[in-house]
């Protein structure tokens, strides 16, 4: 039997596990994470006194369903969790497990790997207290922990009014929700919202929460500066009338939206495209996720979605792993699933217009920003590199300049924003900048482990 | 802003093993599943000094992506703390042991 290895245990790696076992077939699932579920439905610490109902909302009922659905699957798949998939060579996907190196061949490999906050820099913003918005939910449902007393929402995406909301109900205080894209942009957005009432509610939900509670509620913000003496004390920043504002808070949560997880299909040699909507590279595949013979992506890894879209694309995928092998078409079935799917990131599209990715006022931010948070590279230092660089810039010759991306993070974190800057400079759109390579190992890994299993 | 000099708060008890840890020589209590972060920051305000420059951090993604949370322990060298769960004993240290280390 052919070796299916799928990378992920989120909505999209379940499902389409969940599909391939019920034909027959015992995949190897494989997850970094101690607990299946992925970013946004992982699995709460069962020991921790959290009221996930009163937390989620209606939510919770379908947390509950996916790790039902799992742990019937258990028995039926190879599962490895605690498992970092580091590089890929061909058919070789290298493994960590418990500090020791191995490796596993895939015949059929599918890539579920999710997604990570996108982030825009500002003056202060790696002062100890400032996290990623999607970190802020993970510290609240994974520790039972708030960032801390007094936070200040900060960027442009429906999960600030929802982390917000979630902060608020535990009993922190929201010191202000400040949104970049104006409401003139999100007016012109709706239409699309509209087709997918779910998330549209949730979100309004948490509006007029925030508004009941008469915390500030912004839109059409310019960040200008997280101030502090070793730590948050204070955002500051000016409002769509133009007059500065500042909010004391000692935790400032920063999000853009999504940005896929996509160094591993980097490796394993999907192509990249530049997608406007998102102003981010996003791996090609045809509508089954199919991205070149026996490589498969689903999920937020292969285009931001959300959880219902993950599923639908992993089961899509599945369908085209079993055709692939010969198995019969299910034609009503994979129709169903595009459909929805299509609409699903259809939804989503609208959303990165009404929550955009501000790229003007990254261009703008002043030189002494710092840029890259793993080497300390200012934008003032890549500015100056550019300037003195022959011949065409891309992000990759910048990178190798300035050490920019080059850091722990392998450029995950300031990657769109280098982009945007590396574009402002030399008048070209975001595709003209060029896209990060992914490099092996996709995540530090200690060099005796790597030795251990490099040829 | 924190009046007890903690980064985060804590809203929400875990049950388990009561277990003590060590960071930059204080004693720290803790509870089993407790991640490193989450206990050194309900403690304290910073992880650990950036190599360069010194400034502190104190992590960022909470989701293993970053990488800025990086402590070191006696036992095990370097951990990434918002992903590793404590572990009775521990001993760890917000700057790398002196040394040859990665
Ligand atoms: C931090 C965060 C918080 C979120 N919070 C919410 C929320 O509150 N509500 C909401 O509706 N949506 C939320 N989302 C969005 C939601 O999580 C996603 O839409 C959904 O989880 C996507 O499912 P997926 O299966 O594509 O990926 P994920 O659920 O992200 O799963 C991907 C999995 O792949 C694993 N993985 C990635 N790379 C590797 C590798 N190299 N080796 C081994 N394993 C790997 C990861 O450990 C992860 O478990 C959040 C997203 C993030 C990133
Ligand atoms: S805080 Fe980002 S990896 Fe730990």
């Amino acid at each position: 039997m052919s070796s299916i290895v799928i990378v992920g245990a989120g909505p999209a790696g379940i499902a389409a596990a969940e599909l391939l076992c019920s034909h027959g077939h015992r995949p190897v699932v494989i997850d970094e994470g101690e607990r299946a579920g992925g970013q946004g439905y992982r699995r709460p610490s069962p020991d921790l006194a959290l009221d996930m109902h009163a937390l989620m909302g209606s939510e919770a009922g379908r947390y509950e369903a996916l790790h039902r659905r799992f742990a019937a699957l258990a028995e039926h798949i190879d599962y490895r969790p605690r498992t970092l998939v580091w590089a890929i060579e061909g058919r070789t996907l290298h493994l960590l497990y418990d500090g020791r190196a191995e490796t596993i061949e895939a015949d059929q490999l599918l890539l579920a790997t999710g997604a990570m906050d996108r982030v825009a820099p500002l003056p202060g913003w790696t002062l100890p207290g400032v996290f990623t918005l999607g970190g802020a939910q993970v510290a609240l449902k994974d520790q039972g922990c708030l960032i801390g007393r007094r936070v200040a929402f900060l960027g442009s995406s429906p999960l600030l009014l929802l982390a917000a909301k979630q902060y608020r109900q535990m009993g922190g205080t929201v010191a202000v929700i400040a949104d970049t894209t104006g409401l003139a942009a999100k007016a012109t957005a709706l239409p699309g919202l509209l087709a997918s009432p779910r998330t549209l509610l949730r979100g309004l939900g948490g509006m007029a929460g925030a508004l009941r509670a008469g915390t500030p509620l912004l839109h059409g913000v310019t960040p200008l500066a997280i101030a502090g003496n070793g730590h948050v004390q204070s955002l500051l920043l000016r409002d769509a009338a133009g007059r500065e504002r500042r909010f004391t808070c000692d935790a400032v949560a920063l999000g853009y939206g999504l940005k896929p997880e996509t160094q591993l299909a980097d490796l394993a040699g999907a192509r990249f495209v530049y997608d406007e909507a998102f102003r981010l590279f996003l791996p090609e595949t045809d509508a089954f996720g199919r991205a070149r013979p026996g490589l498969y992506l689903a999920g937020d890894g292969a285009s931001i979605g959300g959880a219902d879209a993950a599923e639908a694309s992993g089961a899509l995928a599945a369908h085209a792993i079993l055709a692939d092998l010969g198995g019969a078409p299910a034609a009503a079935e994979v129709r169903t699933l595009t459909r929805k799917l299509a609409r699903l990131r259809g939804f989503q599209r609208s959303l990165a217009r009404a929550f955009a990715w501000p790229a003007s006022q990254i261009r703008a931010l002043p030189d002494d920003t710092l840029l890259c948070r793993c080497e300390s590279v200012t934008i003032g230092t890549v500015r100056a590199a550019m300037a003195q660089a022959l011949g065409p810039i891309e992000v990759n010759r910048v990178k190798a300049m300035t050490r920019c991306g080059m850091g722990r993070c392998q450029g995950r974190v300031c990657g769109p924003a280098l982009q945007e800057i590396v574009a402002g400079a030399s008048g070209q759109d975001g595709a003209g900048a060029g896209r990060l390579r992914g490099q092996a190992p996709v995540k530090p890994i200690a060099l005796s482990a790597a030795g251990e299993s490099t040829p | 802003m924190s009046t007890d000099g903690a980064q985060f708060m804590r809203v929400a008890t875990r049950r388990g093993a009561a277990i003590a840890v060590e960071f930059d020589g204080l004693p720290l209590a803790a509870t089993e599943g407790d991640s490193i972060l989450a206990v050194l920051l309900t403690n304290g305000l910073i992880l650990r000094r950036h190599e360069f420059g010194s400034e502190p951090r104190s992590g960022f993604c909470l989701m293993g992506a970053c990488q800025d949370c990086w402590v070191w322990s006696v036992q095990g060298g370097r951990l990434r703390a918002c992903t590793t769960p404590v572990a009775d004993g521990m001993i760890l240290a917000s700057q790398p042991p002196a040394g040859p280390h990665e």
